[in-house]
């Protein structure tokens, strides 16, 4: 009798936070964002290259968008970036300046 | 005219009970639950203490002339009581700056939990709170890294970590225990940390392990494409061979190593904070032997207290307790003190146990860790009372998974993520954790299999040390 699989894990290269989620819908998309704009944070796109995504620093999607707050144009930032840059993989940051950190980092897009 | 020397004893409240007294911003102000032998004044005793812990003896000196005892004298300036409670009561005492060296914790707590706690005419005592002014603080290197700056370092952005304690405790191997690790960091922890009582055991030498755990973390990291980290506990029996451990540490590659601050006393926990910040490592800081001072409702010293100092002392994780595990802690008490850890103001709130304003000024946060007892189906509820800045630590709830430590490191990650993201949604997930776990484990096996395995274990007891409250 074959034995199960089911007790064998396999290591996924994986890209830190929500990495472990099935991939995100548009609607959850959306309300991440969302969050990020009513904590008051900034949204923040960054792409890269996989090869490079463990790098600390991803190229920046033009500035952050400081004061946004409508979810459609931070939505479409993100698609404008996707499209230029099909082959990598696209972030979302909200920016604290309070604690002068990220206070949410999360791959929206993964390379296609 | 100067004063006159009149020898004998005098009673304590004469010089140090003085209700009018204005503490300054730059007094240190402690508050002690006193409970005095029967028969003896509350201004007394309560005076006695100011006394003790500050520049009096119980016998009038000649040399005291020599000096202004106005100007170092701590103070008694209040007394209240103890809500619901007729034999204890709280005492308030002002110490000036310049009663305590700069910089130094070891001379504050030798001052103010010295002698004085045995003092005779004491039935208990315990300090319960101590407001640091800023012009002392300021004097503190206090953490080496600080919240922001480690999840900098390790790229963890909006959400708690992840970590885990190597069972067994003692007794692998130093090759077995690396595997243990592996396993752990490959499955998806973010860390993972030696037991307290692993220092350098006749079965696994610390350097042996430091090696085996350094490639654990390397291999992880380049299969998963994620940080990761292991608290090497450097905790020693000399400060000379502490270093040494430190050392090597930062020669595998380890980002983090581990000090037990209380059994290995605050000089050496200020000295490793300093290594640690001159060193870009993080330090994580375990608290073997608080319940022994902390626990006890009437004596001793209030883990707020102790938490305090360690942020002071230095130190970018912190063990806290984690209010629904195996481990003694009130909800509120616990979130008193995670304050102080983390914020940079923290009001006065009774209500959690906080009795003074304290001011941390640009003092970095120290992560709080929830460590002990517990596994996927506490993880809503942990990551709503601790918040993104904290470490949820499993042991047996990642390594007693059925198919090992990586799918239950995995199981871990899923229920973590899931809660963060339900959060975010706006959802109330302690409330509807039991929905959200289930939704979680469709697409995680290793989860489903958790929530199975740890369905009935509650951890449901009395807190021995409660707040006061009437």
């Amino acid at each position: 009798m074959p034995q199960t699989t089911s007790g064998d894990y396999q290591t996924m290269n994986t890209l830190e936070t929500f990495g472990f989620l099935p991939k995100l819908t548009q609607d959850e998309i959306y309300a991440q964002i969302n969050y990020i704009i009513a904590q008051g944070w900034t949204p923040a796109i960054e792409h890269e290259h996989p090869g490079n995504a463990f790098d600390h620093y991803w190229t920046m999607w033009k500035l952050p968008f400081f004061g946004e707050t409508s979810l459609a144009n931070v939505v479409n930032e993100l698609e404008e970036c996707r499209r230029s840059y099909p082959d990598h993989h696209i972030r979302l940051t909200g920016y604290d300046n309070y604690t002068q950190s990220q206070g949410s980092c999360f791959v929206v897009y993964e390379a296609r | 005219m100067a004063k006159q020397y009149e020898a004998g004893v005098k009673e304590y409240r004469e010089k140090y009970w003085t209700p009018e007294y204005v503490p300054l911003d730059t007094d240190l102000l402690a508050c002690f639950k006193v409970t005095g032998q029967p028969g003896v004044p509350r201004e007394e005793v309560a005076a006695a203490v100011a006394a003790e812990s500050s520049t009096g003896t119980w016998s009038t000196v000649w040399s005291e002339l020599l000096t202004d005892l106005e100007y170092y004298k701590g103070r008694a300036y209040r007394i209240e009581d103890v809500p619901g409670d007729n034999e204890s009561f709280y005492a308030f005492v002002a110490y000036p700056l310049d009663l305590f060296e700069e910089g130094s914790i070891v001379n504050v707590l030798t001052s103010l939990v010295g002698n004085v706690f045995g003092f005779k005419a004491l039935k208990h005592l315990r300090l319960e709170d101590i407001r640091f002014p800023i012009a002392y603080i300021k004097t503190c290197g206090g953490p080496p890294a600080g919240i922001s700056l480690e999840r900098d370092r390790l790229a963890k952005y909006g959400r708690p970590m992840l970590g885990a304690t190597i069972k067994p405790k003692l007794g692998l191997s130093a090759k077995n225990y690396g595997r243990a690790v592996y396993e752990c960091l490959r499955g998806g922890l973010d860390m993972t940390k030696d037991d307290e009582n692993v220092n350098s055991q006749p079965f696994m030498r610390w350097r042996d392990r430091f090696e085996f755990v350094g490639e654990a973390i390397q291999k992880a990291e380049q299969e998963t494409g994620e940080r990761k980290g292991h608290y090497l506990n450097v905790t020693a029996a000399t400060p000379e061979e502490m270093y040494k451990r430190a050392e090597f540490a930062k020669e595998v590659g380890s980002p983090i190593i581990m000090h037990d601050f209380l059994t290995g006393g605050f000089t050496a926990n200020t000295g490793l904070a300093n290594w640690c910040r001159e060193n870009g490592m993080l330090l994580h800081i375990h608290r073997a032997m608080h319940a022994v001072i902390d626990r006890h409702p009437k004596h001793g010293i209030h883990f707020r207290v102790l938490a305090k100092c360690l942020r002071l002392s230095g130190g970018d994780h912190l063990h806290t307790g984690t209010v629904v595990g195996k481990l003694e802690g009130d909800r509120n008490s616990t979130l008193g003190f995670v304050d102080q850890l983390r914020e940079s103001f923290v009001p006065e709130d009774r209500s959690r146990g906080v009795f003074f304003d304290q001011d941390w000024g640009s003092l970095p946060g120290v992560m709080a860790v929830a460590s002990g007892g517990i596994h996927v189906w506490h993880m809503p509820a942990l990551v709503t009372i601790f918040g993104d800045d904290s470490m949820l630590q499993f042991g047996g709830g990642t390594q007693g998974h059925p198919w090992g430590n990586a799918a239950g490191a995995a199981a871990n990650r899923v229920a973590l993520e899931a809660s963060v993201k339900a959060r975010n949604e706006g959802r109330q997930i302690e409330k509807e954790a039991k929905d959200i776990l289930t939704e979680a484990a469709k697409s995680s096996p290793e989860l489903a299999m958790a929530m199975e395995t740890w369905k009935e274990i509650k951890f449901e007891f009395e807190t021995v040390d409660k707040l006061d409250v009437g």
